[in-house]
């Protein structure tokens, strides 16, 4: 079976037709099959870096392939793949979001977790403050600001804040963690909470403050095939090279957790 | 006079193209709803901040804007054509870097914030005073634009008129000029105070977002989004509504009977 596929890969692959007639759920073990073409892929912001190191090792193993991206909210990406954009993978940072595009029906498959991130407080570089643990973001003399309990990074923190039984005043809720790093970045703000790929994002233009595990949280990234993906066998392609060794090792440069 | 069909065919697409999002938001709104979301606690305070930092941006804008409006249209001097570029300049940012450059300029570490902070005590960043400088930025231009193609358009002679009959400069901007500029002003300001209203990108960064201080309508439509979508609809239809009796009402109050040039003479 798996031989006749090849074989009628090979030969759809004369004929320039497509290799799907080998039945989506069993893509050819070998890459060269059919994995060709333009794969567009929507990715949560907090991925840009990561992703885009990975579209580019993706294009370098897969040749004929070309991987595009649209990087924005996990939110704004399902709202936009459920109104019909065209999507062939998804991949967001809050399962949250990842439902939401589940219940309408337009995942191919489950959803798979390809990365895990935590929590980190976000300073000025050398932490001047002397910020050492989530309690003092409580200090009155501090201008802490936070992402909006409505994305994934403002209900991370609040999850951290009640764990640690801490209450903040911030002042600012902030609509993405970009808000966040860019207001203390530009010294606007103290100290904030954030992923921790969006502290070593930043570089040396911040530093980060380890939150202890016992009042962390994790956030999970899922990734999935969209149901009227136009590239479905390349696009499976891609989801399984982000899950891989290659995608991983990637990632965990980033600072992701593995899933 | 017969209207050319080609013209009625596409200026009715341009009609439809402006009309059917609103169609699509007010086909989607959750009706029964609708006036829950309104009376809400949050929407209230934000609308009310919406509207008192758009006013404010308005009046700034006029202050500032219609002088340096006559200035570039009456006054010659070298660099002038880089001074009007850099007055509209916020007109093309993206916003947000908008509230970035901001930043650096008015922040607790810009070039003039921090002198601000030492020596006054003031941060204009995550305060009320904040969102307006915000709004101010993107929105003078669209006043002062206006206004100098008016001022420009004005004849001269009319000025000089009056101040060879003894007229002080300032006794002839107020009685002649300003007349004749009236229905551009306030064209113009409307404009801005639009522009004020649905302001995001620089009020979200350089003010941030916290109900009742910097938490204006748009920023509240733009969060609800996430959670709860039929909410963000309501509010930007709110938000469309208050435009829209203002634009109408004011068009024909004031920019109905538009004076020409011709008319003044």
């Amino acid at each position: 079976m798996l031989l006749r596929c090849i074989v009628v890969g090979g030969a759809a692959l004369v004929l320039t037709m497509s290799v799907s007639s080998c039945g989506s759920d069993s893509p050819p073990p070998s890459a060269a099959g059919g994995v060709t073409g333009t794969i567009v892929v929507f990715a949560a912001s907090s991925l840009t870096d990561s992703f885009t190191e990975i579209g580019a090792a993706f294009e370098a193993t897969h040749p004929g392939t070309s991987v595009s991206f649209n990087f924005a909210g996990s939110g704004d990406l399902a709202t936009q793949i459920i109104q019909g954009a065209p999507a062939d993978v998804f991949a967001s940072a809050a399962e949250s979001s990842m439902t939401t595009l589940v219940d309408a029906g337009q995942n191919a498959g489950a959803p798979v977790v390809i990365a895990r991130n935590t929590f980190e407080i976000i300073v000025e570089p050398g932490n001047p403050t002397a910020i050492v643990s989530v309690a003092d973001l409580a200090r009155p003399d501090l201008v802490v600001v936070l992402c909006a309990e409505s994305v994934p990074c403002g209900a991370g923190a609040a999850a951290v804040l009640a764990k640690a039984g801490v209450a903040v005043t911030p002042k600012s809720y902030e609509e993405k963690a970009k808000g966040v790093v860019t207001k203390v970045t530009a010294g606007e703000a103290d100290a904030g909470i954030v992923f921790v790929t969006d502290v070593r994002a930043a570089g040396t233009s911040a530093t980060g403050v380890e939150i202890p595990t016992d009042v962390n949280v994790i956030s999970r990234y899922p990734i999935v095939v969209t149901n009227e993906a136009p590239n479905p066998v390349a696009a499976r392609a891609f989801t399984d090279f982000v899950a891989g060794l290659q995608g991983q090792a990637v990632l965990a440069s980033y600072g992701f957790l593995a899933p | 006079m017969r209207l050319p069909l080609p013209v009625l065919v596409l200026a009715s697409i341009a009609v439809l193209f402006f009309a059917l999002p609103l169609a699509g938001l007010v086909w989607r709104a959750p009706w029964s709803h609708a006036w829950e979301y309104l009376t809400d606690d949050a929407t209230v305070t934000a609308l009310r901040l919406s509207l008192i930092c758009s006013l404010w941006a308005t009046v700034l804008s006029v202050v500032f804007g219609v002088p340096l409006a006559w200035v570039l249209a009456r006054v010659e001097f070298r660099g002038r054509s880089v001074v009007r570029a850099l007055c509209t300049l916020s007109m093309v940012l993206p916003p947000v870097v908008g509230g970035v450059a901001l930043f650096f300029a008015l922040g607790r570490r810009g070039i003039v914030g921090q002198y601000l902070d030492q020596w006054f005590g003031i941060r204009l960043p995550f305060s009320t005073a904040g969102v307006v400088v915000a709004q101010t930025f993107v929105a003078m231009p669209f006043l002062v634009i206006t206004v100098e193609a008016a001022l420009r358009q004005l004849d001269l002679r009319f000025d000089d008129a009056s101040r060879t009959l003894g007229a002080s400069r300032w006794y002839t901007f107020r009685r002649v000029t300003l007349p004749a500029i009236r229905p551009a002003l306030a064209a113009g300001a409307v404009l801005a105070w639009a522009r004020a209203l649905g302001e995001f990108g620089a009020t979200i960064t350089f003010a941030g977002n916290f109900p009742g201080t910097t938490q204006t309508l748009p920023l509240q439509v733009y969060l609800s989004l996430e959670t709860n979508p039929e909410q963000a609809i309501v509010l930007a239809l709110l938000l469309i509504a208050i435009s829209f009796a203002v634009l109408v009402g004011l068009r024909d109050r004031w920019f109905g009977r538009g004076v020409s040039p011709g008319e003044v003479a």
